[in-house]
């Protein structure tokens, strides 16, 4: 069976990693820098390639690309399997350079086809799903958070220490600012709110939040709510930028529904549209939808679904 | 200092249609457009160069109509544009077009920073910076937000998901442009009428030292076997007129389906 090597900076995704490693081969994990993720085994990792060495304490894209070359030299892995975080995305496109190969980032599944590994991902916007075959010996595929489940089946786990051969950092971190904690959760959310630029301003989210409290649920937005006008946090922001969400039932609010956006509520079993553009192209995706000012139809429906 | 801005001409995504049947996408006859983030790797290069002089240099990848779409760039401020529209530089994906870019900026010589965007409008992998960053050996400071040069140091604010990380390196550096970094300008009618004025070249691979036969296409390391819209049965069942009425509709639904 092809090795497999596993490396994300957050533990949680190397572990779902791991856990579909092991369908489609032996897996390995890289332990690079200081981590205090252990239990790399425990998800079924045959062996665990370690270094700490002290270029590696910060993640440093041009590094970390040069360390999981090496590794995956050393282990014989012709694929490494990375968590498509912002970070591992920049660490791909070097990886693979380094590595001569092909890359897919942003995967949001992996299938075999015709004899071949094949990974899906977004395409021309959200507006389609590209199935992709690298056709290198060797491959780099990033893989979306909470893509796979992690499922534990402990393995040998044998640590082996390895001696690389790094140059030092050429971007130097001088600061850190954690961001709050994100205070919401909207991507197990089983129900969820989207407010978009329907809202003329932020105290009216007031209206999405009651509504979104009435079904017990979460509120999100569209980008233009987080990032342009900071209105809430980017933890619930949706689309291809942001969140991917597949609540029982979406209420999409005010949202035009560019692709970009509704590209990130397609997993949602019922999708509800309030819209007084009946043009709004979120009317395309959504099972239901009311024609209407979402200023008169909110507390409305609001006091409706709380009776 | 001097200042190169990579840009990729795409189809506007709100213009491609789905074909009902097949779901393909249709993108014959949708017009083409920079994305939103390499007009922002764009104006933070014209911010930088009015504070600290040099120049802009637009390098960008696409089609003979990308002659047109350049006007735009040279009219928010780049003061030259060269253009990568052979037919075989198409087709390469993120391997071939940084193969071409890192080859075009090669040839440019002389530069202190390259931006992009953190990822193109269409494809969005966020691959093509740390290919072009180690064909040119070059670091690399993604998902910028906040970015000053002082002397031969650049000092830039990454946004993270879990952290804002501030980072400092020497000059050269390639770095990638979040929408947060800036609110891109849109260029008076004066100056898209001096736009055409400015200079303009084309590259072939030949002229960048590349064989026809290494680069697009032949480049490619990746195939994409389809490329379909996913399957959508939404009923787009709509209520209108009176919202007490609608929404009496809506939650019975919504109550058959089990979901309040």
């Amino acid at each position: 069976m092809a090795a497999i090597l596993v490396y994300s900076e957050q533990a949680s995704v190397a572990f779902e990693l791991l856990s579909k490693a092991r369908e489609l081969g032996t897996p390995f994990a890289a332990r690079l820098g200081k981590s205090d993720a252990d239990d790399f085994a425990v998800y079924g990792a045959q062996k665990i390639f370690v270094s700490d060495d002290a270029r590696l304490a910060d993640f440093n894209a041009d590094v970390y690309a040069d360390a999981l070359a090496q590794t995956a030299d050393t282990s014989g892995a012709q694929m490494v399997l990375i968590g498509s975080t912002k970070r591992g995305k920049e660490l791909a496109g070097r990886l693979a350079q380094k590595l001569g190969c092909g890359a897919v980032t942003d995967a949001i599944g992996m299938m075999t086809q015709g004899g071949k590994l094949a990974a899906q991902r977004y395409a021309l916007g959200g507006n389609t799903i590209a199935t992709d075959v690298v056709t290198t010996e060797r491959q780099v595929i990033a893989v979306m958070p909470r893509t796979f489940e992690a499922t534990k089946q402990p393995a040998a786990g044998e640590i082996v220490p390895i001696d690389l051969k790094l140059r030092e950092p050429r971007v130097q971190i001088v600061e850190r600012k954690p961001k709050a904690a994100a205070t919401a959760n909207i991507e197990s959310a089983e129900t969820l709110v989207v407010a978009g630029k329907g809202f003329a301003k932020q105290e009216d989210l007031a209206l999405a939040d009651a509504l979104a409290q009435a079904l017990k649920g979460e509120v999100g937005c569209t980008r233009t709510l987080s990032a342009d006008f900071h209105w809430l946090g980017e933890e619930r922001m949706v689309g291809i930028s942001g969140k991917k969400c597949k609540p029982r039932l979406m209420i999409s609010v005010g949202v035009s529904g560019q692709i970009q956006h509704t590209v990130g509520i397609l997993g949602s079993k019922v999708i509800v549209a309030i819209n007084k553009d009946k043009a709004a192209p979120i009317f395309k995706v959504a099972d239901y939808g009311i024609v209407g000012d979402l200023y008169q139809v909110l507390p409305r429906l609001t006091e409706r679904v709380a009776r | 200092m001097d200042l190169i801005v990579c840009m990729k001409q795409v189809v506007d995504l709100q213009q491609i249609r789905i074909k009902r049947d097949t779901r393909e996408p249709v993108v014959e006859g949708a017009p083409f457009v920079f994305g939103q983030f390499e007009k922002n790797a764009l104006e933070e290069a014209v911010r930088l160069k009015e504070k600290h002089g040099g120049k802009v240099t637009a390098l960008a990848l696409g089609n003979a109509k990308l002659k047109d779409l350049i006007i735009e760039a040279l009219a928010m401020g780049a003061d030259e544009a060269v253009l990568l529209t052979d037919p075989a530089f198409a087709g390469g994906g993120s391997a071939g077009t940084a193969l071409a870019l890192a080859a075009a900026i090669r040839k440019i010589g002389k530069f202190d920073l390259v931006l992009m965007g953190e990822g193109s409008a269409d494809n969005y992998s966020g691959q093509v910076i740390g290919r072009v960053a180690e064909l040119l050996d070059l670091p690399q400071i993604t998902y910028v937000r906040e970015l000053t040069v002082d002397g031969s140091r650049v000092r830039a604010t990454r946004d993270l998901e879990d952290a804002l990380e501030v980072v400092e390196a020497d000059l050269p550096v390639i770095v990638s442009a979040t929408s947060e970094l800036n609110t891109p300008r849109l260029p008076p009618l004066t100056a898209i009428l001096k736009a055409s004025k400015k200079p303009m070249v084309t590259w072939t691979p030949a002229d960048l030292g590349l064989a026809p036969d290494k680069i697009g296409a032949g480049a490619a390391v990746v195939k994409t076997l389809s490329n379909l819209a996913p399957e959508q049965e939404r009923k787009q069942i709509l209520f209108e007129g009176e919202v007490d009425k609608a929404v009496d509709e809506l939650v019975k639904a919504l109550q058959k389906e089990g979901v309040v």
